[in-house]
């Protein structure tokens, strides 16, 4: 991290001397330079750093803020925000454990097991629900997208802790005879010596990318996010595409719910708490514009190996995490500080019309004013 | 009072000269050296149309932007209006068309906002209160100093904000367009005040669409037209066809109605539609109007501000629900139909405030000309980047915009060619009927012809055009014929041959004297 923040400055001091255009490419690309900083530095700093096994490992870590992130990108195109996304995340494992422990039926008087794949769908599903509560609120009724999703954080927090009496399941293994084995392979076991949970992540990224890139609904989400009168205007159905990335942030959101307890092999209901700070983070130091309509899936995955990398390396060299979460801190506000700087660069239009605000005077000044008034003050009345 | 008096009353009494200002943004020339005196007591129109400079010369008086060259005498001295808080140091203040209240707080506290009275033991409210009731028994008007300025009326809120000018010791009060929001009655308190402003020495240079109500009011005109200032004259000297001829100049044409052909069958039907009023329950900013545009056919819509034409417009277009009546499109009730789903039928707006409703500022120009024909170049799911670049390079050359390619950057186009994108935009999902409101606004006159020509062009190939205009001059370009609306409906219908006073006077402009 120290050497992120000095790498910057150095950067514009070379700027004046070479020209404008690789101070640019280093503020273009400055998630992608970040990455390699805290890299180089954690491998200097730890022999373990620097490993195939370990980039493994802190990858399948960053599967989680990675697929959280991505669903936030979305969101945060249209201007939007989910912050209900780490409570989300709890409420899906614990929704996923629940079910793997089998749903009885009392009427029937049986007990279901319903298999992995089921228990996926129905988990996805719940996430999606959980957005389009979000996303109709937002969209039709017009509630600040802040608030929505903050209550929706309470609401879907408590669920979660409500469905487990605040335990925890531990037992996720399923039994063969029961048929519902194989919630491992979600995030736990690893393909090609590769954790799924990342495989996962890319797939996601993957999709996301296309739909962003090479669809209607990805122009429908920048437009959107860039003005939305605009776009309405132009017959974008701009509250369906509100309704939709909410939904889509929700299963983002219970995909990496199921990768992380399977992750974990237990599904509590407080994981993944303030993980919505950490997605939010991840998509501003990707270069995304809060206001909307800019960033890209690209970014936003670097913004996720960037707090991921930098975190576990923390842990690593054995810095406690106390100041983890300050290094964390001061990475996100030189993120916006950052942005702020490139898109002040882009806007290039004429003057804002006038400066309506009244300007504040020297204190001198209403004692200046009194007798102009005073002595004003007969001419009217006497003609009147 | 004589004659040689008063002239040499007034020749003495210049309390402001503007010195050749001219004022460049890039290769633009907003103005080009312009020179006009302001007299102490008296009233200075600034005429002009939309993108004359009117706005521009205003922020420089006002200290909001600064002048490329050129100087301010202020009392005969060169001064330089730096920032806002400077104008107000030398007196001057400027009212903008949007006022500047902060509406939750009382009268009092707009009036002494920012320069509270008192010291350490907190602010005087007693003593700005008692100033704030004699400024508001001087301007006679009753308002309370309690009163917030939410529950106030449009116009008195206006004598709230020339209240607080006063305060502040303003010498020289700027007013743009402080009429256009205002009821007659309210006109009436305006220019009563302002009357009263002059007899105590204030300035006023006043800005305003209204020509006849300027008129009235004013001893002083400055005509400008495309930066340049085309005439400056006292009241007493000029005439309504005056300021006309000024401000649109002699001999420019912005076309003439396509000819030539036979217009087709009804392109666009509105049937007793009703809009409600956005700002005040209950009433209609469309009342039952009616109208009937045929394919090939261009209609001019002219009203003042507040007659309801931007509501009509986007409750046809789908963006403001009707209250009644219906929409009818080459004989299809469309009148249920969503924004998109009018623009497959064909119907599009463009619309009036491209910044808010028309450009996407954080996409490229050609990404905002394909947004409203994604379909056009979607195969299955997916987009195809090769078919959208055929179609955006074809909306390019076919409206002439000037940019570097589809690539640029929206913002790096001037308003001329914005608007051009949003008209180009609309075209390209090969509308049967266009709705343009003020198309015309804040672009040049070059702009402004070859907008014209292209709508004229597409008459001609069969679109049913509708636009709407705050210059009369406009609606006697290419229009077939035009439809004065007032207060909601309509109040006359005319051909092309139609005279500019007729159609001021039908729109209730000519009355207000």
């Amino acid at each position: 991290m120290t050497d992120t923040s000095q790498a910057h400055p150095g950067s514009r001091a070379g700027s004046s001397d070479n020209g404008f255009d690789l101070g640019r490419l280093l503020l273009e690309g400055r998630a992608f330079f970040a990455l390699i900083a805290i890299i180089l530095i954690f491998s200097i700093l730890s022999p373990v750093y620097f490993s195939a096994n370990n980039f493994l490992t802190m990858s399948s870590h960053v599967a989680i803020f990675g697929l959280l992130s991505i669903g936030m990108l979305l969101v945060i195109l249209t201007g939007g925000i989910d912050l209900s996304v780490g409570s989300t995340l709890g409420l899906a494992g614990v929704f996923a454990g629940f079910l793997m422990q089998g749903v009885s039926f009392e009427l029937f008087g049986v007990v279901v097991y319903p298999p992995v794949w089921a228990v996926v769908v129905l988990t996805c599903a719940l996430g999606a629900l959980v957005g389009a509560i979000n996303g109709v609120l937002i969209a039709f009724f017009k509630v600040p997208a802040f608030v929505a999703t903050l209550g929706m954080l309470y609401v879907a927090r408590g669920v979660a802790l409500l469905m487990t009496d605040g335990l925890t399941f531990n037992n996720l293994g399923g039994s063969p005879e029961l048929g519902n084995t194989g919630f491992d392979w979600l995030g736990f076991n690893r393909l090609f010596g590769v954790p799924v949970g990342v495989l996962i992540l890319a797939a996601v990224a993957i999709a996301a990318m296309l739909a962003l890139s090479r669809t209607p609904f990805g122009r429908w989400v920048y437009s959107t996010g860039g003005n939305a009168r605009a776009a309405e205007l132009s017959g974008v159905p701009v509250k369906r595409v509100q309704v939709s990335v909410y939904v889509l942030s929700g299963v983002c959101a219970a995909i990496a719910g199921l990768v992380l307890s399977s992750q974990l092999t237990s599904a509590g209901p407080t994981a993944g708490t303030t993980y919505e700070l950490t997605a939010i983070a991840g998509v501003v130091i990707g270069g995304a514009a809060l206001t909307g309509g800019r960033g890209n899936v690209r970014g936003t995955l670097l913004g996720a190996f960037v707090i991921g990398f930098l975190s576990d390396g923390l842990v690593i060299i054995g810095v406690s995490s106390y100041w983890q979460t300050v290094f964390t801190g001061a990475v996100i506000v030189l993120a916006v500080l950052l942005n702020s700087i490139q898109y002040r660069g882009r806007k290039k239009r004429v003057e804002p019309s006038g400066d309506t605000a009244p300007s504040p005077q020297r204190a001198s000044r209403p004692a200046a004013a009194v007798p102009v008034v005073e002595s004003s003050a007969g001419k009217p009345a006497s003609q009147s | 009072m004589n004659q040689t008096f008063q002239k040499q009353d007034s020749v003495d009494e210049v309390i402001l000269s503007a010195r050749h200002i001219a004022k460049s943004f890039g290769n633009v020339h907003a103005l080009k050296s312009v020179n006009f005196d302001i007299h102490r007591g008296q009233v200075t129109t600034l005429f002009g149309e939309n993108g004359a400079g009117k706005s521009t010369l205003m922020k420089i008086l006002s200290g909001v932007l600064q002048p490329t060259s050129g100087e301010i005498l202020l009392d005969g001295r060169p001064v330089s209006v730096a920032s806002t808080t400077e104008a107000q140091r030398l007196g001057i203040s400027i009212i903008h068309q949007e006022l500047s209240l902060a509406p939750n707080l009382s009268v009092r506290d707009n009036i002494f906002m920012g320069r509270e009275l008192g010291g350490a033991t907190g602010i005087d409210y007693a003593e700005e209160e008692r100033q704030t009731r004699r400024l508001m028994e001087e301007l006679d008007e009753p308002i309370d100093p309690l009163t917030p300025v939410e529950d106030l009326r449009l116009g008195q809120q206006q004598i709230v904000e020339i209240a607080r000018a006063l305060s502040a010791n303003s010498r020289i009060l700027i007013m743009d367009e402080p009429t256009s929001a205002l009821s007659a009655s309210e006109v009436e308190v305006l220019f009563r005040v302002i009357r009263d402003l002059k007899s105590r020495g204030v300035s006023i240079v006043y800005i305003s669409h209204h020509l006849e109500e300027a008129l009235t009011i004013t001893d002083h005109a400055v005509v400008l037209r495309d930066g340049s200032m085309t005439a400056y004259a006292p009241r007493r000297d000029i005439d309504l066809e005056w300021i006309v001829r000024h401000m649109v100049g002699e001999g420019f044409d912005l076309g003439s109605p396509p000819s030539g052909y036979r217009l087709g069958e009804v392109a666009l039907s509105l049937r007793e539609v009703s809009v409600p009023d956005a700002t005040v329950p209950g009433r209609s900013a469309v009342d039952r109007l009616s109208l009937e545009v045929r394919a090939g056919e261009i209609v001019c819509l002219y009203g003042l501000m507040g007659a309801g034409r931007t509501e009509l417009l986007e409750s046809v277009a789908g963006r403001l629900p009707l209250t009644g009546g219906s929409v009818v499109l080459e004989g299809r009730d469309v009148s249920r139909l969503s924004i998109a789903e009018r623009i497959a039928q064909g119907l599009v707006l463009v619309p009036e405030d491209r910044q808010r409703d028309g450009l996407v500022q954080t996409m490229s120009v050609g990404e905002n000309l394909s947004l409203a024909s994604i379909g056009a170049f979607t195969q299955r799911f997916f987009t195809s980047h090769r078919r959208e670049q055929a179609v955006v390079e074809a909306s390019i050359d076919k409206v002439h915009i000037k940019t570097d390619g589809g690539g640029a950057e929206i913002g790096s186009l001037s308003g001329g060619n914005q608007q051009k994108v949003v008209i180009g935009k609309m075209l390209a999902t090969h509308p049967r009927v266009v709705l343009l409101d003020e198309p015309s606004r804040g672009i040049d006159i070059g702009a402004k012809a070859e907008v014209f020509r292209l709508l004229a062009e597409g008459a001609r190939q069969g679109l049913a055009v509708v636009f709407t205009t705050s210059e009369v001059g406009e609606c006697l370009s290419i229009a077939h014929r035009v439809v004065v609306m007032s207060r909601g409906r309509i109040s006359a219908e005319f051909g092309a041959d139609v005279g500019k006073e007729e159609i001021m006077a039908a729109s209730g402009e000519a009355v207000a004297a």
